[in-house]
């Protein structure tokens, strides 16, 4: 059985909407600025990717009672565009929704925490009432009434693959119908003084795959795909923009936060996804990296590339330096830019690149370019050592 | 797909391994897990950077490993509802006190929900499928369907599956303003019947070795899961259900009496010839007090109680081969384990 795409929704630094994200990546604008919307002794240096829209525009744009989260407002945006760009019209299928999220409700957590560290009985208990993941999710998920199943996945930085996995497994072992699935995070306090903490954010905008890499940029946003069955798809006479054909999820089990120095938790996950979509390295088009910009990852995902595809390695570029590394979010944008990449038949390109890494030679794509595109691979990796690796095909029935 | 429980590692306020069963005492409103001596599990420099989630999560899974007499594991699937808070709670009040400087990161490190799952495969060596689930209470049960699914495709793999929560003084201070907990002067276990006070919060974990394949080690069997959002209906049990034939409802409640006899009610009308059982006084009450009922509901169809009485259950000499956990956390959600004994 197939698992189709037939609706995508993203909201990111580079844009509020499928087209707006394709024309930056086509036009080489990226979105990384001084962090200006969070209070701290960050703000008007550090450079990330934040989404320029506040969260009582969102609020009322979605017509919402109440104060919900910034993650839940960015889910909801990516989601709503999703749905309405699906095509679905029956209303008896079962809907289910998994997201991914790592900081969840933090960013109005850590509002509450300083006046409830001083009292416990101080801060308004709104800012906490959607600390939790789930919570987020519920919100999402009420508001699209995509509620038939609703989860949410915390894998670190790979929450959002892991998401789009977990989807295409209902609706293969028929809990749902339609499952709406990627991620979304908020930029936080907390995920920027940790980055920070770990010396690896980069005081400038990110080089990702890059010799003189020296860390990367935070970012926020929201992307999902819309998966049907065969089932739906015909009943709704829909086209499939693009199947999900294959997909990796393995473990490094070398270090908390650190990659394995030969990349054989993300080799693993990328050999997964290609035997599981039942093709060769050399069918692989375009690779969308995790490529977040630290020494680290680039190195030991550059190394697992050149394993894994010898001579054979396609067009690869991180996209995060136009959008900045969105954790738990990552994994949901990027395969909406992998699914315009077959939809567009193009590829991306990797900004601020001058220099190979010496040890890999890779040297990605640099500019936009439009080229056959017939399968796409999408990497996700995470602390604790989550490694995920995920294949998105054209549809070639009937071509 | 059905899941077979090989081995059972769980950590919890009561104990679980003995032949008797008896209800712990709470701490004002609280119930704490009796934890065991830890360097008999992990490396001295290992525990001196671990939160409780963590040493708890891990030793219950090593346990599971030994119980089971395994070497290693295929996969390692979690679920958790609030996660790592007291790494997250440690981290936020560092970023307050020094105001964005010279933090340590080792709070932040071990603040992701997937800590728990990652440092089990670190520690295994296990680099297959791992997965965290993180969706409130039922991050356990969505753990298991993962664990289906998975077997489905690789029937021969051996899993670890687990659910796994921490109790935070600040968490429980957060909570009880929701008024989520009973008065905590009133002192004293939860009740077995028509508990009107409020939860007695609780914590736990609780890690499963896991098989596609029935065995000579197979303590009990998981036939299927099915979670709940909002109001449960007797349809939704009857239709999830089939006409099964169920010994034992084992019940988690959340301190709501009237709430509590509906269910009851409800489960009576649904199955007149099964006994009603409660759990949640024994564990107290988390997003993942779940994984704790699968385990006391696994040792029970593995008839290793002299009697049940601490869980209310009267009808002595029966046979107890099927079991539905149903479990309530607060009003927001609901879930059914259906459980057989092998």
């Amino acid at each position: 059985m197939a698992i189709h795409i037939t609706g995508a929704g993203v909201v990111s630094s580079i844009g509020h909407n499928y087209e707006q994200c394709f024309n930056s990546l086509v036009n080489g604008s990226h979105g990384i600025k001084p962090l200006s919307r969070i209070d701290s002794r960050f703000a008007g240096s550090l450079p990330v990717g934040e989404v320029a829209v506040s969260n009582e525009m969102m609020t009322s744009q979605f017509g919402l009672q109440k104060v919900v989260t910034r993650t839940a407002l960015l889910g909801i945006h990516a989601a709503a565009e999703a749905v309405q760009s699906a095509g679905i019209t029956g209303t008896n299928w079962r809907k289910g929704f998994v997201s991914g999220t790592t900081v969840g409700g933090m960013d109005r957590s850590e509002f509450f925490f300083p006046s409830f560290l001083k009292d416990r009985e101080a801060g308004d208990l709104r800012d906490v009432v959607h600390h939790g993941c789930g919570s987020v999710t519920n919100v999402i998920a009420e508001h699209i009434g995509f509620t038939d199943f609703v989860t949410t996945i915390n894998t670190a930085c790979s929450s959002s693959v892991n998401a789009i996995i977990y989807a295409s497994k209902l609706i293969k072992h028929g809990i749902v119908d339609i499952a709406l699935a990627g991620g979304t995070d908020a930029l936080t306090r907390f995920t920027i003084n940790g980055f920070k903490s770990l010396m690896i954010l980069d005081e400038e905008p990110c080089r990702p795959f890059d010799a003189r890499r020296a860390g990367l940029n935070l970012g926020e946003g929201a992307g999902y795909l819309l998966l049907v069955s065969d089932k739906v798809l015909e009943a709704e006479g829909l086209v499939s923009r693009g199947i999900i054909t294959g997909f990796g999820n393995t473990n490094d089990a070398y270090h908390q936060t650190a990659s394995s120095p030969d990349g054989r938790g993300s080799f693993a996950a990328m050999q997964e996804a290609l035997q599981a979509a039942s093709i060769s390295p050399g069918d692989v088009n375009y690779i969308n990296l995790h490529g977040t910009g630290t020494v680290n990852n680039d190195l030991s995902e550059g190394r697992a590339i050149n394993r894994l595809f010898n001579d054979n390695v396609p067009a690869i570029s991180s996209t995060k330096s136009f959008t900045g590394h969105t954790l738990g979010a990552c994994g949901g944008i990027e395969a909406v830019f992998s699914l315009m990449a077959l939809e567009r038949q193009c590829v991306f390109g990797n900004l601020r690149f001058t220099e190979p890494i010496h040890e890999t030679g890779l040297s990605p794509q640099r500019e936009f370019s439009a080229r056959p595109v017939n399968h796409v691979m999408s990497n996700s990796f995470g602390f604790g050592g989550n490694c995920s690796s995920i294949i998105l095909s054209r549809n070639m029935k009937g071509q | 797909m059905r899941l077979y429980i090989d081995a059972i590692g769980t950590i919890a306020p009561c104990q679980l391994f003995g032949d008797k069963l008896e209800v712990p005492e709470a701490d004002g409103n609280v119930l704490k897990c009796i934890e065991p001596d830890y360097s008999a599990w992990i490396s001295p420099q290992s525990i001196r950077r671990m939160s409780r989630i963590l040493k708890m999560g891990t030793t219950s899974a090593l346990m599971a490993i030994r119980q089971a007499s395994l070497t290693e594991v295929d996969a390692v699937i979690t679920g958790t509802g609030y996660g790592c808070i007291e790494d997250t709670t440690s981290f936020l009040t560092k970023i307050t006190e020094l105001e964005e400087n010279a933090l340590n990161p080792t709070p932040f490190m071990q603040s992701t929900h997937n800590t728990i799952g990652s440092l089990i495969a670190l520690l295994l060596q296990c680099r297959g499928y791992n997965q965290t689930f993180v969706h409130g209470s039922h991050s356990f049960e969505h753990a298991l369907l993962d664990a289906m699914f998975v077997l489905d495709e690789q029937p021969a793999l051996k899993i670890l599956i687990g659910g796994v929560d921490e109790w935070t003084e600040s968490s429980h201070a957060i909570h009880s303003r929701f008024g989520k907990y009973r008065r905590p002067d009133i002192d004293g276990s939860m009740t077995l019947v028509n508990e009107s006070r409020g939860a007695v919060a609780g914590e736990g974990a609780s890690f499963f070795a896991i098989a596609g394949r029935r065995s000579s080690v197979s303590k009990s069997m998981i036939e299927s899961i099915k979670t709940f959002i909002g109001p449960i209906k007797a349809h939704d049990v009857s239709s999830f259900l089939n006409d099964t034939h169920v010994d034992l409802v084992l019940c988690g409640f959340s301190g709501n009496a009237r709430i509590d006899q509906e269910i009851e009610k409800l489960m009576a009308a649904i199955f007149p010839h099964a006994a009603i059982g409660r759990f949640k006084h024994l564990c107290g009450e988390f997003t993942t007090a779940s994984a704790f009922a699968v385990a006391l509901a696994s040792r029970i169809l593995a008839n290793s109680y002299n009697d049940l009485a601490s869980i209310g259950y009267q009808q002595h000499g029966n046979p107890i081969r099927t079991i539905l956990v149903y479990n309530r956390y607060f009003a927001e959600s609901h879930s059914l384990i259906l459980m057989r004994a092998c």
